[in-house]
């Protein structure tokens, strides 16, 4: 927004040409997040990368989330407006289960998200994905963009390099997958948008909820799956190929 | 300043006031829940139908009430906002356990101070939805809530939960138990005492579909019909065989040639 008006004025830069931009830009989760439904649980994921503007405030960033023993949230947006929420959902959900004296519903939580999400969407920038398993319905995965929209869906994307892999998740998402299945999907999803987008990168952080409990893992850099026309270099090693020189 | 002593007499008193109403109760069964009450007409000139003592709390959740009416009103109105806001806040049905413990707090409220008088109603809340089945409570004046398969309040409440004990009402489905209902209030009913009354049935199950409502004009017809039958059959025997041993000088004893099982 302060690029746009600068604009306006003829200047190319935001703001001073001294500064660089990261003094004047919000700290954001330029990101990459995701979640899939299985039977028995969800799959979520996201990346590690938190930007101010064009540098990288923290590379191994955590933005899966817990609300509850089994709800996560992966935040999107602005870093600190998807913190603030998440601790005041989290205060609210558990305050709730204590009064009903027994775990929340998935639902419940992705309802407290979008009352916040709804009633201050002038002032935040978040889009956040609510996933987790519970008794009652299962694993379920729910999505609150920007707005304060509510709606579930079998599989969600979010963040700015969710543009990137609509394609690849609408072609290889299918109903009733397991649980390797979706760890694959996402773990696919995100390496091929952190290859894509600026704003997303560092490691893949994956977490499998279901009714045993919250398994967490990590898949570093070196880890991450190899696509053929990603990563130039590694490419024409792996292959021999003589590298070319480009401009 | 009233004693603490005297407070708690408060609530015993209002306990009276439901003990002189009539009975009302509540039965809980496999797939729903069956309020019935015994509506006492007190003039001719009452519209049919009006004064009801059994109110929608939510889509789901129903109300049977004893003792004070306008006291009942009241809760009721206090129910209707917990509901709705639990939904609001919340996005699902409020399940009623939870319903039930939020007004039985704000009913001991009311317990508390020397300023307010304790509530002269009990009432008994019956909901069913897909996450918790059927589910029935009863809140009493003295602010205290419980979960039943089956209870009464009013002034035959002994009578009634006697009968309600020789129910299997966990095997019963909500049709054959609204006759049983039906049959209960007519049983419990003092010809002598009070005299004409309206039998108010209403019930939430998936009959309904998850719906909390008064029993259809056919159904209710039919489970009134049942209930006579039942209990002119109990009270003409019963009759015969007290005749009979005062005309008898010997001393023979009268067996009846048929049994009718209740």
């Amino acid at each position: 927004m302060a690029a746009a008006t600068a604009m306006r004025f003829g200047q190319l830069s935001s703001g001073s040409d001294m500064a660089p931009d990261w003094t004047t830009k919000e700290v954001s989760t330029g990101t990459t997040i995701m979640a899939v439904e299985y039977d028995g649980g969800v799959v979520i994921g996201a990346d590690s990368r938190t930007t101010t503007g064009a540098y990288i405030a923290n590379r191994v960033t955590d933005k899966l989330t817990p609300i509850h023993d089994r709800i996560f949230c992966c935040r999107s947006g602005s870093a600190a407006d998807t913190q603030a929420i998440a601790d005041v959902v989290t205060y609210q959900l558990g305050f709730h289960s204590i009064e009903l004296d027994e775990a929340p519903l998935v639902q419940t939580a992705a309802n407290l998200f979008k009352a916040s999400c709804y009633r201050y969407r002038e002032e935040l920038m978040a889009g956040i994905i609510v996933a987790g398993w519970d008794k009652r319905r299962g694993g379920q995965v729910y999505t609150v963009p920007v707005g304060g929209m509510l709606v579930r869906q079998p599989v969600s994307v979010g963040g700015s390099g969710s543009t990137y892999i609509y394609g690849y998740m609408d072609s290889n998402y299918k109903p009733n997958m397991t649980k390797d299945q979706c760890l694959r999907l996402v773990s696919g999803a995100l390496s091929l948008a952190m290859e894509r987008d600026g704003s997303s990168g560092g490691v893949v952080r994956l977490a499998a909820i279901s009714e045993t409990g919250v398994d967490r893992q990590v898949i570093l850099g070196n880890q991450l799956p190899k696509w053929s026309t990603t990563g130039y270099i590694p490419y024409c090693l792996s292959k021999g190929l003589e590298i070319y020189p480009t401009v | 300043m009233i004693s603490l002593g005297q407070l708690v007499f408060q609530v015993e008193y209002a306990m009276k006031a439901v003990e002189n109403s009539s009975t009302a109760i509540g039965i809980r069964c496999k797939d729903g829940v069956v309020f019935g009450v015994e509506k006492l007409i007190l003039s001719k000139l009452y519209e049919q139908g009006s004064n009801k003592r059994i109110f929608n709390v939510d889509r789901h959740v129903g109300m049977a009430v004893a003792g004070l009416l306008a006291d009942a009103r009241s809760l009721s109105e206090v129910a209707r906002e917990e509901a709705s806001n639990f939904r609001s806040n919340y996005g699902h049905n409020i399940p009623l356990k939870y319903l039930s413990e939020r007004v039985a707090m704000y009913v001991h409220a009311y317990t508390l101070y020397s300023a307010v008088r304790p509530f002269g109603c009990s009432f008994i809340l019956g909901s069913y939805d897909q996450d918790d089945g059927p589910q029935l409570y009863m809140v009493d004046p003295s602010g205290i809530s419980f979960g039943y398969w089956g209870c009464a309040i009013g002034k035959a409440k002994q009578a009634a939960k006697t009968e309600i004990e020789k129910l299997q009402m966990k095997d019963m489905t909500c049709r054959e138990l609204v006759k049983e209902v039906a049959k209960i209030i007519y049983i419990v009913h003092d010809e002598v005492k009070d005299k004409a009354f309206e039998l108010e049935l209403s019930w939430v199950g998936e009959v309904t579909n998850g719906k909390h409502e008064l029993v259809p004009k056919d159904i209710r017809v039919e489970a009134e019909k049942y209930a006579k039958v039942c209990t002119t059959t109990t009270s003409l025997l019963h009759g015969i065989s007290v005749t009979w041993v005062q005309n008898n000088s010997t001393f023979k004893v009268f067996f009846p040639h048929f049994m009718v099982t209740n």
